[in-house]
């Protein structure tokens, strides 16, 4: 019954599609064919094209680099200065100068990019696994889990980001992992609302229906077909997240929630440096430059990957 | 007759949103009291740091202060009991300097609203003179440089551009005070401060529903009606954009507010911020709940402004019922 209907249904609707279908299939089949000079040439000029994302590139690259191997970047002992050389300006021997103690900030900076940067990936873990499984329930449920769901992600949103982070470090201690939850979990009402609408969408879906139909059980056709369709939004989002997750994480420790003093984290440097802003401007300035062109860089990166997103579909 | 039927379908409208934003004052109540209190395990001693052990409180006095917060009664009496105050207005009293959370906060407001005020203010005026200008201005590497603007805005640190502010302005040229609460030349630099992120978002949603409008069917018709550029995108253009806008201005609200905590500790202000900052630090249960309310409170209020204004400027929103709240981020 079903396969004379499908049947009956692509008998009508072939001819009409296939003229519109085959301009669309061919410049995919074009974009997978060439050989891998083609595919180099088509990159580089890709990147020449976009030199800010190159940079982008290089830069999210290094912070990396700087999170899993310090050692590469920067040789000196963070933690251990020479006192007789404290309030040293940026020079060859030390790129961004040295603090108080004579400690080199430049290596205070690559090693704080670790807690920073650990802190920010459990942010968005947070904000996405939550957030993600918020949203797939309510758009799977329906009816009253669904309001009830969605009416809570309200209220998250009405909550001002920072000042539900503040509860929560409240409510749970200082320390870089609880900072990390608690702006992952200030975050988690924009990736809920994301794949709930996802959800909705791709659920009543014809390929959905028909395995439905099929007898597949609900979690075969959600692992199968609803996740893999919608969850590519919701990816682009953590992309995004992750500049704004920086900012928090940073804010935060700023304010000193943070890792406690010894250890370098980005804002605590930012946070340090403001007892000298007015006879060492550089350990202000060159640790939130690092914080700003970091955002800026994942920022960049996160809107190529949304632009490439939107144009495959 | 047609009169009254808008009139009823307005006051319709009007009640539906005022029975939406106490819920959602309710429901922020609620998620905040089950965060701050339940969350850390026992109250008691997440409120004071954690150092109740057998050597500086007996067991006795535990009890006591357990009793005297209501903490021996099940969790539910205590929700009943705690929501009761709150909707009096009673927020009970700060643990560390023991006056009412209502009166605390009610002290620190006037410093942090000037600023709030200041910073909103400008945000929009600046962000919303630099989306005209990018989709006024006939060149096309100016339009990328001024569009480019607001993503930087937002990829800047808040508590950064403050500090750089006062190392340029202040230390070097000594154009504005760098601390303190010193009147209205004071509060320059916070504002700006404060006005960025907001200031960027604004210009960003601006920027592009004005873009998208230049090619609506009404600027070519007032084209041809000779109108000239300038008209066309004050008159038209602006007026048609900025809708979306004043969507945005009820999320800055909440934002400017808790970005305040930032900005009041960098340019050491007195103030709903420092307030913050401050219960925080000394982990003051009650005092961080009275915030948290009160933010969600500023958010509600200014979202119900701004969906009463919305049929001012569009009649047509109250013929779809629902439409705004589901936008502006408080129920659909």
């Amino acid at each position: 019954m079903i396969n004379e209907l499908t049947g009956q249904a692509a008998a009508t609707v072939d001819p009409v599609v296939d003229p519109v279908a085959d301009p669309v299939v061919d410049p995919v089949t074009v974009d997978i064919q060439p050989g891998l000079g083609a595919r180099v040439y088509r990159a580089i000029r890709f990147f020449a094209h976009r030199p800010g994302l190159l940079l982008s590139i290089v830069l999210v690259v290094l912070v990396i680099v700087a999170a899993f191997w310090p050692g590469w970047l920067s040789g000196r002992d963070p933690l251990r200065g020479d006192p007789s050389d404290s309030f040293r300006a940026p020079s060859a021997a030390h790129w961004f100068g040295t603090d108080a103690l004579g400690r080199d900030e430049y290596s205070r900076v690559v090693h704080g990019a670790q807690l920073s940067l650990k802190a920010t990936l459990i942010a968005v873990a947070v904000a996405f696994v939550v957030g993600a499984l918020l949203g797939l329930v309510a758009g799977c449920a329906g009816r009253w889990v669904e309001g009830l769901l969605m009416r809570f992600v309200d209220v998250l949103l009405s909550i001002p980001g920072l000042l539900l982070s503040l509860a929560m470090v409240t409510a749970l201690g200082y320390g870089t992992v609880k900072v990390a939850i608690a702006v992952g979990i200030a975050s988690v009402a924009a990736f809920a609302r994301v794949m709930r609408a996802e959800v909705l969408r791709v659920r009543h879906a014809t390929y959905v229906e028909a395995s439905r139909s099929c007898g597949a059980r609900w979690y075969f056709v959600l692992r199968r077909h609803v996740l893999p369709n919608s969850i590519g939004p919701v990816l682009v989002l953590a992309t995004l997240d992750f500049g704004a997750a920086i900012l928090s994480v940073s804010s935060l420790s700023f304010l000193g929630y943070g890792a406690p003093p010894p250890a370098p984290e980005w804002g605590t440097l930012v946070a340090t440096g403001r007892n000298y802003l007015a006879n060492a401007w550089w350990l202000t300035a060159l640790p939130g430059l690092t914080i700003a062109a970091t955002v800026l860089a994942t920022n960049r990166i996160a809107r190529a990957l949304d632009g490439e997103w939107a144009r495959q579909r | 007759m047609e009169d009254d039927a808008i009139g009823s379908a307005m006051r319709r409208y009007v009640t539906r949103r005022l029975a939406q934003a106490v819920g959602v004052l309710w429901a922020a109540y609620t998620v905040s009291f089950f965060v701050l209190y339940y969350l850390p395990g026992d109250p008691v001693a997440a409120m004071f740091g954690g150092g109740l052990d057998s050597t500086t409180v007996s067991p006795a006095q535990i009890a006591e202060l357990r009793h005297r917060y209501g903490f021996d009664k099940p969790v539910f009496v205590q929700y009943i009991d705690y929501l009761g105050k709150a909707v009096r207005g009673d927020f009970g009293n700060s643990v560390s300097t023991g006056r009412s959370v209502t009166a605390t906060l009610a002290g620190a407001l006037p410093q942090t609203f000037a600023l709030a005020g200041l910073a909103l203010l400008l945000s929009v005026v600046i962000g919303g003179a630099l989306a005209v200008s990018a989709s006024y201005t006939r060149r096309r590497w100016l339009r990328q440089v001024l569009l480019s603007l607001p993503s930087l805005g937002m990829s800047l640190p808040t508590f950064w551009v403050g500090l750089m502010l006062i190392e340029l302005l202040s230390f070097r040229i000594g154009l504005f005070p760098a601390f303190g609460d010193g009147g209205l030349r004071g509060l320059v630099l916070p504002a700006v401060t404060l006005a960025v992120p907001p200031g960027a978002l604004v210009a960003q949603v601006l920027a592009k529903s004005l873009l998208a409008a230049l090619d609506e069917p009404y600027v070519q018709t007032a084209q041809s009606k000779g109108a000239s550029r300038l008209r066309i995108h004050l008159r038209h253009t602006l007026r048609n954009a900025s809708l979306p806008t004043l969507t945005v201005v009820g999320l800055i609200g909440g934002q400017l507010l808790a970005n305040a905590v930032v900005v009041e500790t960098v340019f050491s202000r007195e103030g709903m911020g420092r307030v913050t900052a401050n219960a925080v630090t000394t982990q003051d249960i009650p005092l961080v709940q009275g915030v948290v309310v009160f933010g969600a409170l500023v958010f509600v209020l200014l979202n119900l402004i701004i969906d009463l204004t919305y049929p001012l400027l569009d009649p047509r929103i109250i013929a779809t019922p629902g439409s705004r709240g589901a936008i502006a981020g408080v129920g659909a």
